[in-house]
């Protein structure tokens, strides 16, 4: 019997008899001899829980984590403080092991915590409609636009650059499939150029998509750069960052169509990337075109209130070739892990939070634009993320601040040849006023080294300074 | 039957979070700032600031907790009870791979961190693309896909972009008609046209029809065909090498719904059976838990002619130098890749309880859990063989299965007038999840059954027993499972309503927030649940 499973030699013989065979290789007939494999896999054995858990625990070992670097590292995920209730609900066998709540009498916990959940963004968003989640944030942009060309039978996307980089790439490797064409419209001042973005977008457009706060920490005027969206007829598709919205007029008062967004900084780990969920909110007039999974309220025969899947004819598994979108397992206990994160924070806690966000991130730019070598890349308005740029070579600085345990920010340069001295700072609750103190101390330090370093580097022509 | 008295379950109405709401209660302690409290319209122009706070719940921690506990316990799961939806690999989801996807070095790891600084990350996603190229029988392996259908979608650019640096443009994606929905969906999001191919009567492709596809669209028009093996029928299509021969010949990649990989781990390998790209579920096949819809995550598995396309960035390995032991990287550098398919690396937490998994089972072991996985379908099938249920519900296709089974419920609803749904329903009461039901389409009153290989014979024995009960009820009183489900929290739903007039949030205001916009819509409660879970 190999780990979790139950057959003892007694069962197995019982069972083979009963189906009439002499042995599991009967079974497996079936396959054409040729191809069947005929030897182990090249794998190794199978090890005790301990050694597993000794094996993984290593490999996380060489990780450098949050927990032991002081991390001013966002772009587009961020270390927020996930309440401990987030993590003993989540890990529920009841919410942990069901799969999609096709029988709906017996999912409606989980439904109703979709319900719950589209409520919440649909408030966070200021858009009617919201779906229970998606993969994640760029994957979502991505089904925006496939929804923007169902509704507008148009094929153009008008992108700002400050959206994520990572949402336009996969804007890019979704629309070669779908057969769209995706125009790029650059930043002036660390916002979106209004107008190369009004000249950009014409009567073929289908979606104007726009970032706010965008990839450089700036909040965009979305009302004003989305008129040229509304004047031919475009989709106005705006990502955002839900945890901002306690306090940034929402992307369905500024006249978007749809709201879309990374959900991690709500309840969920940095994972080094995921899980996560991605969030779709739209107008009523889109709902019908939504990727993705929808609770409804309803009613049982007895007239007792309860939840369903919701307009399951736009999905892959009723209307197959002709479903809004493939979409299937989505990321539902990473939704419930936000909602709970939401009602955790409640309706005075998520605009308190946002307004420490803003006072803390405010505090760490004029911090960090006092220091030597370090100028602001903008002066746009920003929450919990801004953009400098530094006077030194960015990944030599970054080491140097990393030696003194601290994650200084993001290259802008890994995206932006454009801002190759540009670094993205990310300020959470986690941050504290100290540690902002001392990130302006290590990188005023290490710029002033790597320019000494520059002066001895000419003086000397020996290689001086780098530090793994 | 006459209705029960109210279950306690059934007394407490469903009550939201919202619902529980009042002003001043909080459940949030925040830091003090701890620097200079100006006011926010001094940092952010009015015009950019919001005027209303969102609704959000004002609740104590206490009833946070109470109300998802109680929300908790509405839902039937896994660790409850016996689960055999079809085609979704309800299998056990090993504690073990909570407890080191939740230790710091992974759950707090930045995604933006420097390569260097998350040596262990980039390993393990290595050596699990090193195990998984080893299952599949394929060189070239990608984690990022975040589900089935994402690696189908995958799977789809990459065949174009194939096709496409050949100089050819491709439109027909060929499809059983056994296919999951997603498959079909993948390839209308992907630019291509689907063409579906028939079964025939040993429940595999139907060779006959699929050389007249080919030869209808043009062999030069053929991109692909998408295929699970075992198929949905959990039958293994025996004709898979001249599948492959054909598409092969015509030009066109095979592209594999892993799906249902749990029957053949260790057995038999896509990669030998000629197949082009793979996707896999490690929500499936790997053990990770399901989430009541995710997540998940589908990497793909590809063979050498596809592997320059794979997504970026793909994880590299870089040898031994300088006495330092090997090192891992992202490559970026791969000009002919189709692209991102989604942020950052992809679902690393699903990929270090994979890992995990293949670890604890070994090659043996994986081999073992699809061979058992392979007796409890054929012993559950024997079961349901004898008695009512061999007269009243019949094996679609009557050969030895793998993984899983299709009954057909025809006779069940011709002689009792008990529809699929209803036995579906009935076993409710029985504490069970019932299969997929009217699914696949081809099987009429389809019922799909996959019961795994972490299930007691003792569980399958109950769960062939409740059958036979309700079957025998039906017999004498076929109104009880009509009725049916008498025991839990709320009994039958009207969906058609959910869907004609949806209610999709909570209203804080009359009006109700319903919005009935477009077309009208029909949710026909005969509609497939379950089994394409991808």
């Amino acid at each position: 019997m190999s780990r979790y499973t139950s057959a003892t030699p007694d069962d197995r013989a019982e069972m083979l008899a009963a189906i009439g065979v002499a042995s599991v290789d009967d079974l497996f007939e079936q396959i054409p001899g040729r191809l069947r494999l005929g030897r182990p896999l090249e794998l190794p054995a199978g090890m005790s829980e301990a050694e597993v858990y000794e094996r993984l625990a290593a490999l996380a070992g060489r990780n450098v984590d949050a927990e032991e670097q002081v991390s001013f590292l966002g772009a587009g995920m961020y270390d927020h403080y996930v309440p401990a209730i987030v993590d003993a609900i989540t890990s529920r066998s009841e919410f942990l092991t069901p799969y999609t709540p096709y029988q709906p009498e017996i999912s409606q916990g989980g439904l109703q915590v979709m319900f719950e959940f589209q409520t919440a963004m649909s408030e966070l968003t200021g858009l009617p409609v919201s779906n229970a989640g998606l993969y994640e944030g760029p994957s979502s942009v991505a089904s925006a636009g496939y929804l923007a060309m169902g509704a507008t039978k148009r094929r153009k996307f008008v992108v700002s650059r400050g959206v994520h980089p990572h949402s336009r790439e996969t804007l890019a490797t979704y629309s070669v499939g779908y057969g769209a064409e995706v125009v790029e419209v650059g930043l002036e001042g660390g916002v979106t150029d209004s107008a190369a973005l009004a000249a950009a977008v014409d009567d073929e457009t289908a979606a104007v998509i726009m970032q706010s706060p965008n990839f450089l920490g700036a909040v965009e005027d979305v009302e004003a750069l989305g008129a040229a969206a509304k004047e031919h007829g475009a989709l106005l598709v705006v990502a955002c960052d839900p945890m901002t919205l306690g306090i940034l007029k929402p992307p369905g008062e500024c006249g978007a169509d749809i709201a879309i967004g990374e959900g991690q900084p709500l309840g969920n780990r940095l994972d080094f990337g995921g899980p996560s969920f991605g969030f779709f909110c739209a107008t009523e007039a889109q709902i019908r075109r939504m990727p993705g999974r929808i609770a409804g309220e309803t009613e049982d025969v007895d007239g007792r209130r309860g939840f369903v899947l919701a307009l399951q004819t736009r999905e892959q598994h009723i209307r197959r070739e002709k479903a809004t979108n493939n979409i299937c397992t989505a990321q539902a206990l990473n939704a419930l892990g936000a909602m709970v994160h939401l009602a955790w924070l409640g309706r005075e806690g998520f605009r308190e939070l946002g307004e420490l966000l803003v006072r803390r991130t405010a505090y760490a730019r004029e911090r960090l634009a006092a220091v030597e070598g370090v100028e602001l890349l903008h002066d746009e308005p920003v929450v919990r993320e801004f953009a400098v740029r530094l006077d030194a070579p960015v990944d030599r600085v970054l080491d140097r601040v990393a030696e003194r345990g601290i994650a200084a920010g993001y290259p802008l340069g890994r995206d932006y040849e454009e801002f190759e001295d540009g670094l993205l700072v990310a300020v959470t609750e986690r941050r504290t006023p100290e540690q902002i103190d001392g990130l302006a101390e290590a990188l005023g330090a290490a710029i002033a080294a790597e320019r000494g370093a520059n002066v001895a580097d000419s003086a000397t022509t020996a290689p001086q300074g780098a530090v793994a | 039957m006459t209705p029960l008295a109210e279950a306690p379950m059934q007394r407490e109405r469903a009550t939201t979070i919202y619902e529980k709401s009042k002003t001043g209660r909080r459940a949030a302690v925040l830091p003090d700032a701890g620097v200079p409290e100006t006011p926010i319209e001094d940092l952010i122009p009015a015009n950019l600031l919001r005027s209303d706070p969102p609704n959000l719940p004002e609740v104590a921690e206490p009833e946070i907790v109470r109300h998802y506990n109680r929300l908790s316990r509405r839902n039937f799961d896994l660790d409850s009870g016996f689960y055999p939806l079809g085609s979704c690999t309800m299998k056990h989801n090993p504690r073990l791979n909570e407890r080191v996807a939740a230790l710091p070095g992974h759950a707090r790891l930045h995604p933006a961190q420097d390569p260097r600084r998350a040596q262990g990350a980039l390993e393990l996603m290595y050596l699990l693309q090193q195990s998984l190229s080893e299952i599949c029988g394929l060189p070239g392996v990608s984690l990022q896909p975040s589900a089935g259908s994402h690696g189908e979608l995958a799977g789809l650019l990459l065949t174009r972009a194939y096709h496409a640096d050949r100089g050819e443009t491709r439109s027909k994606v060929l499809a059983p008609d056994t296919a999951h929905g997603t498959n079909p969906a993948s390839v209308t999001m992907a630019g291509y046209e689907v063409v579906k191919v028939a079964t025939n009567e040993r429940g595999g492709v139907d060779m006959d029809d699929l050389r007249a596809k080919i030869a209808a669209e043009g062999p030069d028009q053929i991109a692909s065909l998408m295929l699970t093996n075992p198929n949905t029928l959990g039958l293994f299509d025996e004709n898979i090498e001249e599948i492959a021969a054909l598409i092969h010949e015509a030009g066109g990649t095979l592209y594999y719904d892993g799906a249902n990989l749990n029957a053949i781990m260790g057995r038999t390998r896509p990669g030998d059976m000629g197949f082009d790209i793979v996707h896999l579920n490690l929500h499936k096949s790997f053990s990770q838990p399901h989430g009541g819809g995710g997540p998940g995550a589908g990497p793909i598995a590809v063979s050498s002619r596809i592997e320059p396309f794979l997504p970026r960035p793909q994880v590299v390995r870089k040898d031994a130098e300088n006495g330092h032991g090997p090192s891992f990287d992202l490559d970026f550098d791969r000009p002919r890749s189709i692209g991102r398919l989604r942020g950052f690396q992809g679902n690393f937490g699903v990929f270090v309880r994979s890992y995990a998994y293949i670890l604890s089972l070994g090659a043996d072991g994986l081999t073992e859990a699809s061979e058992t996985a392979v007796l409890n379908a054929n012993y559950l099938k024997a079961r349901l063989a004898e008695g009512r249920a061999g007269e009243r519900l019949p094996i679609a296709f009557d050969r030895h299965c793998m993984h899983e089974f299709v009954l057909s419920g025809r006779p069940m609803k011709n002689e009792l007038g008990l529809a699929t749904l209803d036995l579906a329903k009935r076993l409710l009461d029985f504490g069970f999840h019932p299969p997929t039901v009217y699914f696949p389409l081809l099987v009429d009153e389809a019922l799909m059954v996959e019961p795994t290989e972490t299930e007691t014979k003792e569980s399958l024995d109950a769960f062939a027993d409740a059958i036979e009960e309700i079957l025998a009820e039906a017999e004498s009183d076929p109104e009880a499972a009509k009725n049916a489900p008498y025991s839990t929290p709320v009994r039958r739903l009207d969906e058609v309503r959910a869907t004609r007039k949806p209610v999709v949030r909570q209203s804080f205001d009359a009006p109700a927030a319903a919005a009935a916009t477009g077309e009208a819509d029909f949710n026909d409660a005969t509609s497939p649940s379950g089994g394409s879970d991808a």
